[in-house]
């Protein structure tokens, strides 16, 4: 599904990620973890092509294509989805219009997708519908509307940044059972297409969704790669000083 | 020249006036004839004239289609269907105005000219909001022949459809002049819409407008004022309302054509307790329009209450002002300016003016925001993250930058509006 190959990446001509090589695979779901600055929020952003975010060296590929030099909307119509850790308010522009857009810009359609409407409901945001985007909304809310987006878009590859900052326990469930719907977790394993890369900072939305493989990023590369509850309960134990002796 | 001689050949819409009155406004007005506005670009008025005469028409369908479409583009529907009474003057000549019949004995419509001649009482409101000597464009206005509308709603009538008012240029080089008054008495409501605009042949032409608001107690006006002019047209609007005991003025002024210069700065006195009054501004500066508008309200009223609401999109060379001016003069009288931008291209300019003066009102509450800044890029990259391509993005934050519905427009005048948004956009991308 997702290739990501000796990605070199740059911010405002700093470098931050300096030869990224990563595999996802169809109806998998990878955890990125790592301490602050350590790139992978820079990940996240390059794969969905942000423009702030240069590729130097190396490339991304989806479904097999090369799409490194493609621009977000391009990425997105082809079926990536993005979860922004901070999303910005765009006022003027209502989250019901945006939602109708982003679900009719697919290229591939999806006829069975429940309706706007019933999706707004699951996420406790029917009220939200007719509000500006993002304008005054809460860290839950914040994190539902992107939920509530990337459920309406029903991307193949899922990209969540930070899902779990700021939310409190109970919008932690609710997000949390969102996402397992966003990649197909209740369907049969072999029945699974959607994939999703999540970066957790805490690690509490592992309580809530299962993924497959994790890795660990450290100053823009990856250290480790492993279980990631295993990789969680190193981290939780014993930070990342003996991740980064181990690169 | 004998005034009651002048008045018949010259100046036949001010017959109502009596000499002494009339002497008043004169002596003022000549000494204001050469004195420049405050703000805004200087105009040369010998070079412009009046327009020719014009007949009457019995129905605004029977107009040539291209004025008819000039109409619709500025909120002015010629069919009148959902309309509560219309008032069109071309040049110098009304020439329909009409009181929908459901709304017979709620609201009377008529030339200025007319009200002044058969109402004592308009007489007395003549030039009370807008001084006849403000500048060389009010002095202009009071020394010669002048029309516009009257409109008053009466007493506790209640009239849900708008009434609609279309001021047109039709003549090169032709001085528009008029002069409005609208009245909306005790516990009555009201929304006037009024589209100003040109024949679509002529290029040039100078608009000047006084209008004056009388809302009395308990009423409420909103007034929806349309601006699509051409180029080479210079447009120089003065208004004051005057809002009692919890009346509330809504005043929309929306501009979304290109146009040589506009300079207008309307004053909302909230002399009542507990009146309000709210100012919604939406400018696209286009090509090389130079634009000035400001608002400014005066809270006289206890427990007075304003807002003043501006969003400019300035592009090419175009050049805007935006000025807000809050006066509180009576304690726990409150209100709020907020003023904002984009400016696209590295020739356009814009200047926000927000001034905030409390006049011995130590308890009241004046704040204001400006902001005047690019397009935000990280929000049209979260849109295009969605799917949607950058120029899509860039129209729908400009789009919901310009949001109408903050006017709390009729639905289908929020419609037409949002429609001629969407159009400049189109044309200006």
């Amino acid at each position: 599904m997702l290739v990501v190959e000796d990605l070199h990446v740059e911010v405002e001509g700093k470098p931050i990620l300096k030869g990224i090589d990563l595999e996802v695979g169809a109806g998998e779901t990878h955890v990125l973890l790592g301490p602050n600055g350590g790139g992978k929020t820079t990940l996240l952003m390059a794969i969905m092509g942000m423009p702030r975010y240069r590729v130097t060296r190396g490339a991304v590929y989806f479904k097999g294509k090369d799409i490194t030099s493609l621009t977000p909307d391009a990425r997105a119509r082809l079926g990536i989805g993005m979860m922004f850790q901070k999303p910005p308010a765009v006022r003027g522009v209502k989250l019901r219009e945006i939602a109708q857009t982003v679900a009719s810009v697919r290229e591939v359609a999806h006829p069975s997708a429940p309706s706007l409407e019933g999706i707004a409901e699951r996420l406790n945001l029917s009220g939200h519908l007719d509000r500006e985007l993002n304008y005054g909304f809460s860290g839950g809310e914040l994190k539902r509307s992107e939920m509530f987006q990337l459920l309406c878009q029903a991307p193949e590859l899922v990209l969540l940044d930070e899902p779990e900052s700021g939310v409190d326990l109970d919008n932690i469930a609710l997000i949390g059972e969102a996402i397992n719907d966003l990649l197909g977790k209740r369907e049969k394993i072999k029945e699974r297409k959607a994939s999703g890369v999540i970066v957790t900072h805490t690690g509490h939305i592992l309580r809530y969704v299962n993924a497959d493989k994790g890795h660990i990023l450290i100053d823009g590369k990856i250290a480790c790669h492993g279980n990631p509850r295993d990789l969680f309960e190193e981290v939780q134990k014993h930070g990342y000083g003996r991740c980064q002796s181990c690169r | 020249m004998p005034v009651e001689r002048e008045l018949e050949e010259v100046r036949p819409s001010l017959r109502g006036l009596d000499s002494s009155r009339l002497r008043e406004l004169d002596q003022r007005a000549e000494a204001a004839r050469e004195k420049k506005a405050a703000y805004g670009l200087d105009i040369d008025l010998r070079a412009f004239h009046e327009g020719k005469a014009l007949g009457r028409t019995n129905s605004l369908e029977t107009l040539p289609d291209e004025i008819k479409d000039v109409m619709l583009a500025s909120g002015v529907d010629p069919s009148e269907s959902g309309r509560a009474g219309s008032y069109v003057q071309v040049g110098k000549n009304v020439i329909y105005e009409r009181v929908n019949r459901i709304y017979s004995g709620k609201l009377e419509i008529m030339d200025v000219g007319d009200a002044l001649e058969k109402y004592p009482e308009v007489r007395d409101l003549w030039w009370t909001l807008v001084a006849p000597d403000q500048d060389k464009y009010t002095a202009f206005s009071q020394l010669h022949d002048v029309h516009g509308y009257f409109i008053r709603v009466f007493e506790g009538q209640e009239v849900e459809l708008p009434v609609q008012s279309c001021l047109l240029l039709h003549e090169n080089a032709e001085v528009q002049n008029v002069h409005n008054i609208v009245i909306l008495e005790k516990d009555s409501s009201a929304h006037i819409i009024s589209g100003c605009t040109t024949s679509p042949r002529v290029k040039t032409g100078l608009h000047i407008g006084i209008s004056e608001f009388f809302v009395r107690a308990g009423a409420k006006l909103t007034f929806t004022m349309v601006h699509n002019w051409g180029p080479e047209f210079h447009v120089r609007p003065r208004s004051g309302a005057l809002v009692e005991h919890g009346g509330t003025f809504i005043s929309n002024y929306i501009l979304l054509k290109p146009v040589k210069s506009v300079q207008t700065y309307p004053v909302a006195y909230l002399r009542g307790r507990g009146s309000r009054a709210v100012f919604n501004t939406l400018i696209y500066g286009l090509e090389d329009s130079y634009i000035d508008a400001g608002s400014k309200i005066v809270l006289e009223g206890e427990d007075s209450s304003g807002e003043a609401v501006s969003r400019a999109i300035v592009q090419d060379r175009s050049v805007v002002y935006t000025r807000g001016t809050l006066l509180a003069r009576q304690n726990r009288s409150r209100a709020h300016l907020d003023c904002r931008g984009i400016v696209f291209g590295n020739k356009a300019r814009m200047f926000a003016i927000p001034e905030l003066e409390s006049d011995g009102a130590p308890e009241s509450l004046l704040s204001h925001e400006a902001a005047i800044g690019p397009i935000s890029e990280e929000e049209v990259e979260y849109l295009m993250a969605r799917g949607i391509p950058r120029d899509e993005a860039v129209s729908l934050i400009t789009r919901g930058f310009l949001d109408v519905r903050i006017m709390g427009l009729p639905q289908a005048l929020e419609s037409a509006i949002q429609k001629m948004v969407e159009m400049t956009q189109r044309e200006s991308m």
